[in-house]
Parts: C-alpha cells; structure tokens; sequence
C-alpha cells in the first residue's frame, strides 16, 4: 500500500510495522510527530505496544533498555539535545547488549539555538557502540527500520536510524508500506537467549573487574565487525521480499567517475541532481552516500572511490580542530592503501544552511584546482 | 561469568549465576570493630534490620536475634541508628582476623 508521509511518519511506520513492543519516548522539534503517530498507534490498538511517556530523553533510554532486556522489541527517538542528554544510557544500551532501535533526527546542537538539520548530534555518539545508519529519502526510511531491528537482534547492539530535521522529517514523500504478513516473515518475533525475568533470574549490569571488563569490550568489537556482511545479507533478503536494496552505501555513476563526491543524508540525494547535471555538461562525477556509518564501511568505500582521480568529502558536521568526521573517517580508511589518491574536507549545511545542487558546482570548483590532499578545509558558503 | 576467553563470556555483563553474592563473605571486611547485640535492651523496633546494607541482623521467628557477622562490615549503621533508650547494639573492639573463606 502506498501513502503520502513525512520523514518522521515513516520511521512510525517503520516501528509499526516492524512490531515493536516498547515505546519510550520524550517529544523534541523536529522528532516530535514520529512518537505522536506512535502514541495514536497505541492508543487505538493499530499496534500492540505498551507506550511508556517518560520525563526526560534519559529516562526514554533507561526504559528501552529496561524493556529490550525483558525481552521486548523495543523503538524509540528523539533528536539532537535530546540525544546529547542520552549520552550515558547510550553505552548502558550497547554495553549491556541492548538491541533497542532508534530513530533520530539531525538537529543542529545549541547554541545557538537551532532546530535545524546538521549532524553532529548523532557523531557526537559515534563511539558510544551504536549501528548507525544515514537515510536520503523517506522510504528507505522506513524499510531502514525494519531491517534494523534485524541487524540489531542478530548481533545484540543497538541501531540508530537517522534522517535529516525538515528537509526529510517534515517532507512528504511517498512511501510503500510492505504487507503486514510479509514483514512478520522477514522479521521474526524478537526472542533473546537470556532476558530479564523471575523464571530465569540472572544478574545484569554488575560490577565488571579489569579482568573481564575488557574481553566484554573485544566481544563487542568482533560483534560489530560481523554487522557489514550480516547488512549487506539482510539487504538483499528484504530485497528479494520488497524489491528494494538497503546496503552499506549507495553508488551513483561512480563507474567512469574522475571526481567522486562522498556524502550521507539528504545531501546525498541533492548530489545525484548535481551529478546529473554536470555529466550533461561532460564532467565524469560521481556520488557515494554512506548509509551505514558504524561500522564504517571500509572496504566498500575504498573499491569504489580508488578509481577516482579526485574525491571530496562532504560533511554536515564539523569536529572543532579537527575536519569533517565522514572526511576523517574516509581518510583512515585510505591509508595505507591507496595513500596518493588526492581526498579534499568540504563543510557544508551546517545548522539546516541549504545544501543545493550550485554548492556541488562550487565545490567542483575548489577541487579542480587542487592536485593534493590538504589540511586546510573549505567552508563552502561560509560568509566573508 | 567465566574467567576463560572473551568468546565463553556472556555477553553486555550478563551473570549467569544471578544471587552469587551469597558467596562473597563481605564479613571479612570488618577492620576492627563489630557490632554486639544487646538483648535485654532491644525493642524489636526494626531499625536495625531495615538500615543494614548487607543484610547481616539475624532475625527469628519474627524477631531480631543477632548478627550475622559472615556479612557484617562492622560500618556501625545499627548501631546508630538503635533507637533504644540503652542501645541494643553496640560497637566493640574486635581482633582483627581472616575470616574462613575469604575472598571466593
């Protein structure tokens, strides 16, 4: 069935759909619809939830991983200050092996106050040992939340689904909604080995002394390095059951490409008019979207981007003294391999700035004149 | 939890063996003084059993009738708090000595 909705209707959908158990959540601008439509979902039984309404995004937390330890499929979201407040209860969910699911919405962090769409709230968790994927349209929002909740109860870590504030949460799209019965056949019923109950007591959360503290880190880590293949695997079971492909990253004329822009989010889809345009004109561009940005997908974006001439990096988000963090990544997962290959920092969009098609000219521009990767980092549009 | 490789660990801390506090005898971490229990002096108030924080104020048939000293940390709570005119619990010098089955 197919249904006109905005961004944050589809991550409800998604949640829906995908039968979670558990609700806890606290609204914030720009998230605010998704547990509202929730809420609506749970009271008039169009899903069979519990909806727990709690005081603050600490306690959203608390109460999802209070609820995934029972047992329970459990969704929540939220966005950007909201996130921030999280922040501990982020490594209880992915230290105590919570699979909880979360949408959240890039909103610039205050101040200044903004409500607008950046992503350093969601990059500023991004070693709290969350999955994390970036989405470009509404769509594979919602198919990214039902393939989350898959990824998160194989491997027992947590997922975060993210879309962009206004230009994705507050946009309408159309979107398909899979058929009940089938989604039920691609996402069974979430059956842990070990939860929280009288009938089998068990200790969760204890004391943790130095002598196994950090063989439960290692373990976690070689669990998050099983999430690529099992991504890429669930990708295409869910492709063969509703046609569309999910993936760590999405490749756009990148074949023959001499300049390939690295992007994520909607900025990604903005690139594909961009290079549209530029190939009519005769220039050989191309465009990788990084869906999945933990784990990062190291291999795939090296076989795509090593044939390039010229790569640039476009980042929504700024880490102060540093560059771009999808830049920083890029780069670390070059080195050592293709080392020469000349990769440029652009920063752009930052607190909801558009991103237009004209700023991919722009940063076109700057690379065409460069030969070598740089320290220094291009604001584009920044005011002089 | 094993000792053993990070791959017989349970995973996100999960302790199998849920209630083995039992076997930590926290008793051996009195340094000094313990507390002693006064009969004729108690009212059977409670207070005592409800401030403990290891469990350790023998009750029996409904009243309290001691301590257990294997949990006792000899912290002093009950006996601070023994509401009693002439305290029922009192703090006394103890030799300091290994208990049996230290550690675990």
């Amino acid at each position: 069935m197919k249904k006109v909705m905005m961004g944050n209707h589809a991550l409800s959908f998604g949640g829906m759909l995908g039968r979670a158990q558990v609700i806890a959540a606290y609204p914030i601008t720009p998230q605010t619809q998704v547990v509202e439509l929730l809420s609506e979902m749970c009271a008039d039984k169009t899903l069979d939830a519990t909806f727990i309404k709690v005081e603050s995004e600490h306690s959203a937390m608390a109460a999802s991983i209070g609820a995934s330890l029972a047992g329970a499929r459990t969704f929540t979201a939220t966005s950007a200050q909201g996130l921030a407040l999280m922040h501990e209860l982020l490594h209880w969910a992915s230290g105590g092996r919570n699979p909880v699911v979360m949408g959240n919405i890039n909103r610039a962090m205050a101040p200044g106050w903004s409500i607008w769409s950046d992503q350093n709230d969601s990059l500023s968790q991004r070693d709290t040992g969350w999955i994390q994927f970036y989405c470009s349209n509404n769509q594979e929002v919602l198919d990214t939340v039902i393939q989350a909740f898959k990824v998160s109860e194989k491997l027992m870590i947590p997922s975060m689904v993210i879309l962009d504030a206004f230009t994705l949460s507050h946009t309408y799209e159309v979107v398909d909604l899979p058929d009940q019965k089938k989604v039920d056949e691609f996402l069974p019923p979430f059956r842990p080995e070990i939860k929280l109950t009288p009938d089998d007591p068990h200790a969760f959360g204890g004391l943790t002394s130095p002598e196994h503290y950090f063989e439960l880190r290692y373990k976690l880590q070689k669990d998050m390095e099983k999430a690529p293949a099992l991504i890429e695997k669930t990708g295409k079971e869910y492709e063969k059951m509703f046609g569309r492909y999910l993936g760590q990253v999405e490749e756009y004329r990148c074949d023959d490409a001499d300049f390939i822009f690295i992007t994520s989010g909607t900025v990604g889809s903005t690139a594909r008019v961009a290079i549209d345009e530029l190939r009519e004109e005769g220039v050989k561009v191309g465009n990788l979207r990084i869906k999945v940005f933990r784990p990062f997908p190291f291999e795939k974006v090296r076989n795509i981007i090593k044939k390039a001439k010229k790569v640039a990096v476009v980042d929504r988000n700024i880490s102060y003294g540093h560059h771009g963090i999808f830049y920083q990544e890029v780069k670390s997962a070059m080195f050592g391999h293709h080392n020469s290959l000349p990769i440029f920092g652009f920063i752009a969009g930052l607190g909801g700035r558009d991103v237009t098609p004209s700023t991919f000219r722009e940063i076109l521009g700057h690379v065409q004149k460069k030969d070598k990767s740089e320290e220094e980092i291009i604001w584009i549009g920044v005011k002089k | 939890m094993r000792k053993e490789s990070w791959k017989e660990l349970t995973i996100g801390t999960i302790n199998l063996d849920a209630g083995n506090s039992v076997k930590n005898l926290t008793g051996t971490w009195r340094s000094g003084k313990k507390p002693e229990f006064i009969e004729e002096n108690c009212i059977q108030c409670f207070f005592c059993w409800l401030y403990c924080p290891h469990f350790a104020i023998l009750v029996k048939d409904g009243e309290v009738v001691g301590i257990n000293y294997d949990y006792c940390t000899g912290c002093g709570m009950c006996s601070v708090e023994c509401p009693s005119k002439e305290k029922a619990i009192v703090m006394v010098k103890e030799e300091i000595e290994l208990a049996e089955g230290s550690g675990k």
